[in-house]
């Protein structure tokens, strides 16, 4: 089955079949960036109701599913695939590789979260979205009438086994398929931080898998797991998804610390400062996002005991992370910095994330917790990190690395205005929210009562929000306008350091006509100092071994997505369903196993013809 | 594939070096051993439980205590988990243990009876 060449496809058809890292990397990029475009819609509306006392934009219902829906989708459907999109994208450029290890399975892991996420959304337009919160605690999910609850239980099951098979193809990568000379005590930070989170995903999401399988086996089959007349306990719930959900906000933002130290190091002209301190820090931020999921749930009443040692636990990560913060400051001492909108969503993530750490210890502190659980303190705290940390380092990361992806340079004089009015209303939208926590409004609620000091508030709240949202058209409007601005260097900013910014714009389907020698960390970089600032290759030119494109992904997991309405509508007598798409799923899993497929070989003549 | 490598499922032809039969010796040594300390374990778990003479108290951590050498000598003899090029299998597995037995020791204490 060897092919001397890929055939020639339709578009579609192209996009549908490909395995290349680089293409799953620009359909995450764009599915993400649609979802967040949904949740923060979500997000408005929701801010809207909020702007007067008593106000009745939407009716509580419809707010319980918008609160529970934005939360889902950023987590799930925008965070984590736009983070996966960069992590598709950049990671194989700055390790030398080809391609992921597991093509195959990389593209199947993207269609898998896209059908989930598709699923997700399918319930608000058949009797409701799930309600019960994106932390979905029974007896509230359990005793949910209705199905929004069971899209939202089957819909991340189908997108979190995309997750996990995601992150198991990125730990391959990374241990497997790196250049020669490039030792682990070498690879770009953002490389370091997405191996740390792939591991987080590995060890974290099975808890997810079993809490939402119990929950689905309660729900339709009627299993009494958390049903407490029949001897269960709803407190499992809550331990296996907070055991998934601590490691998960780690998921999110150590790679996005990752792209913040690539962005400092690159606008400042400097060596990342304290490079191996960097990677303890992520590594022990890792471990011990594991050990401090109970601190989510200090009023539950698990005991004195149990609420110090996670106390003092969750107090301990404010340690390597304030490692972190120290070395990208002094990254920045006495460097060359250039303020590029990059740059500024990097040095403006800085006291942006600091003011949501330094309210995560207040919020760990257990005594304390019960004064701040459930009230706008937390959720001002966590769109603190989420916001200023996560959502700053992915417009960072997409400013930086859009000429690498795209081929052409995101408008600057738009990038300042986008970055501006977005800070401004992240803050105008967020700072407020402490106080209105510590003056008691609690969180989640569809409205409030006027002349309790909680008005003039909210509606600074939404004008925040307003902003971030016209921040973000602005946002899109450059990406249209800013087309023009082609560039073909390699390294476009002049400054990059590491492999990525070593091949010809727009990259090759097979990134390095010739696997790169790397002699140090920030490989370029030395060359451009120490050698003649090309990097040396480390094999021959010759023949390149290509993957061949499959439909079988995306088949795979329709199969999954039709097996989930089956399971959804099973008391109506949809078990068919459920039946026909498993049988769509296996079939194509059976065709992939006895279908011989070697791939294809591109010549050595058109390697050396592209490189021209 | 053709003329791009050579077949990896291609059968082996010729004697193995002197070295290579003695690594082997030695191999089929500890795996008899191993098969062998195997079976004598099981038998005493299953001794420890089937008889009237041995307190359930001693029984329970005593068949524990032989599950985790067992589990052990499987991954390490059995699924050569202890040859050379398997650094970071071992690296991965005792990590998931060290986050495991932490994570499932204090969610069992958690979800007990007694609130600590």
């Amino acid at each position: 089955m060897s092919n001397a060449k890929a055939q020639s496809k339709s578009v579609l058809w192209d996009w549908l079949t490909t395995v290349d890292h680089k293409k799953i990397g620009i359909m995450y990029l764009v599915a993400g960036a649609f979802f967040f475009a949904l949740g923060g819609l979500e997000a408005i509306l929701m801010r809207i109701q909020l702007m007067f006392p008593e106000f009745s934009f939407v009716p509580a219902q419809t707010f319980n599913e918008l609160l529970t829906m934005h939360g889902t989708t950023m987590i799930f459907l925008a965070a984590m695939p736009l983070l996966f999109g960069f992590m598709n994208y950049i990671v194989p450029l700055q390790i030398g590789a080809r391609d992921v290890a597991f093509p195959f399975l990389n593209a199947l892991g993207f269609w898998l979260f896209l059908f989930g996420g598709i699923l997700l959304n399918v319930s608000w337009f058949v009797g409701g979205a799930p309600d019960a919160g994106w932390t979905a605690y029974v007896p509230l999910s359990s005793e949910s009438p209705g199905t929004g609850v069971d899209y939202y239980v089957l819909g991340l099951q189908v997108s979190g086994a995309g997750t996990l098979i995601g992150g198991i193809n990125f730990l391959v990568t990374i241990i497997n398929m790196r250049a020669p000379g490039m030792s682990m005590m070498r690879m770009p930070l953002f490389t370091w931080s997405t191996f740390v989170a792939s591991m987080l995903i590995l060890f974290a999401f099975p808890a997810l898998t079993i809490g939402l399988l119990l929950l689905m086996l309660e729900r339709i089959f009627g299993a009494t797991y958390f049903a407490v007349d029949f001897g269960g306990n709803v407190i499992i719930w809550q331990h296996l998804f907070w055991i998934f959900g601590h490691p998960e906000v780690y998921i999110l933002i150590l790679p996005a610390f990752g792209i913040f130290s690539e962005i400092l190091s690159a606008f400042s002209k400097k060596r990342l400062f304290g490079y191996s301190a960097m990677v303890f820090a992520t590594l022990i931020i890792g471990f011990l996002g594991f050990m401090v999921w109970a601190h989510h749930m200090f009023t539950v009443g698990m005991g004195p005991v149990a609420n110090s040692i996670f106390a003092v636990a969750t107090m301990a990560i404010a340690v390597p992370t304030g490692i972190k913060i120290f070395n990208w400051l002094l990254t920045l001492w006495g460097g060359r910095i250039q303020f590029t909108t990059a740059n500024l969503f990097a040095l403006a993530f800085i006291p942006s994330f600091t003011m949501g750490g330094v309210t995560g210890v207040m919020l760990a502190t257990s005594a304390a917790n019960y004064q701040f659980h459930d009230t706008y303190f937390v959720v001002a705290h966590f769109h603190y990190v989420i916001i200023g940390g996560v959502v700053l380092g992915l417009f960072a990361g997409a400013y930086y690395w859009w000429p690498r992806i795209f081929g052409y340079k995101l408008d600057e004089t738009l990038g300042k205005w986008f970055f501006w009015l977005f800070l401004i209303g992240f803050h105008l939208t967020f700072f407020v929210q402490h106080f209105l926590g510590l003056i008691g409004m609690p969180r989640r609620v569809a409205s409030y009562l006027g002349g309790q000091g909680l008005d003039t508030m909210n509606f600074i709240s939404t004008i925040g929000a307003f902003l971030m949202g016209i921040a973000f058209i602005i946002f899109v409007v450059s990406i249209f306008t800013s087309m023009k601005n082609k560039v073909t260097d390699a390294d476009p900013w002049g400054n990059g350091r590491t492999l990525e910014w070593t091949m010809p714009i727009p990259t090759p389907e097979y990134n390095f006509a010739q696997t790169p020698l790397v002699r140090d960390v920030d490989a370029l970089w030395y060359e451009k100092y120490e050698g003649d600032g090309k990097m040396k290759a480390a094999e021959p030119l010759g023949d390149i071994h290509m993957p061949n494109g499959s439909i079988l992904p995306f088949i795979m997991s329709l199969g999954l997505f039709i097996s989930s309405f089956g399971f959804i509508y099973y008391h109506e007598g949809f078990l068919w369903l459920a039946i026909l798409g498993l049988v769509i799923n296996f079939g194509a899993m059976f065709v992939r196993s006895i279908k011989e497929d070697h791939g294809y070989h591109i010549p050595k003549e058109e390697v050396i013809k592209g490189g021209k | 594939m053709g003329q791009h490598g050579m077949d990896p499922s291609a059968p082996l032809t010729g004697k193995p070096s002197k070295k290579t039969q003695r690594k082997l010796r030695n191999e089929m040594r500890t795996q008899l051993i191993s098969f062998v300390l195997m079976i004598f374990l099981t038998s005493m778990a299953f001794i420890s439980i089937a008889s009237d003479a041995i307190p359930t108290g001693f029984a329970m951590p005593f068949i524990l205590l032989l599950a985790v050498i067992q589990v052990i000598l499987q991954l390490y003899v059995f699924m050569h988990l202890n040859e050379r090029g398997n650094g970071w299998p071992n690296a991965m597995i005792w990590t998931g243990v060290l986050v495991a037995i932490p994570t499932v020791a204090s969610l069992m204490l958690l979800l007990g009876i007694v609130k600590w």
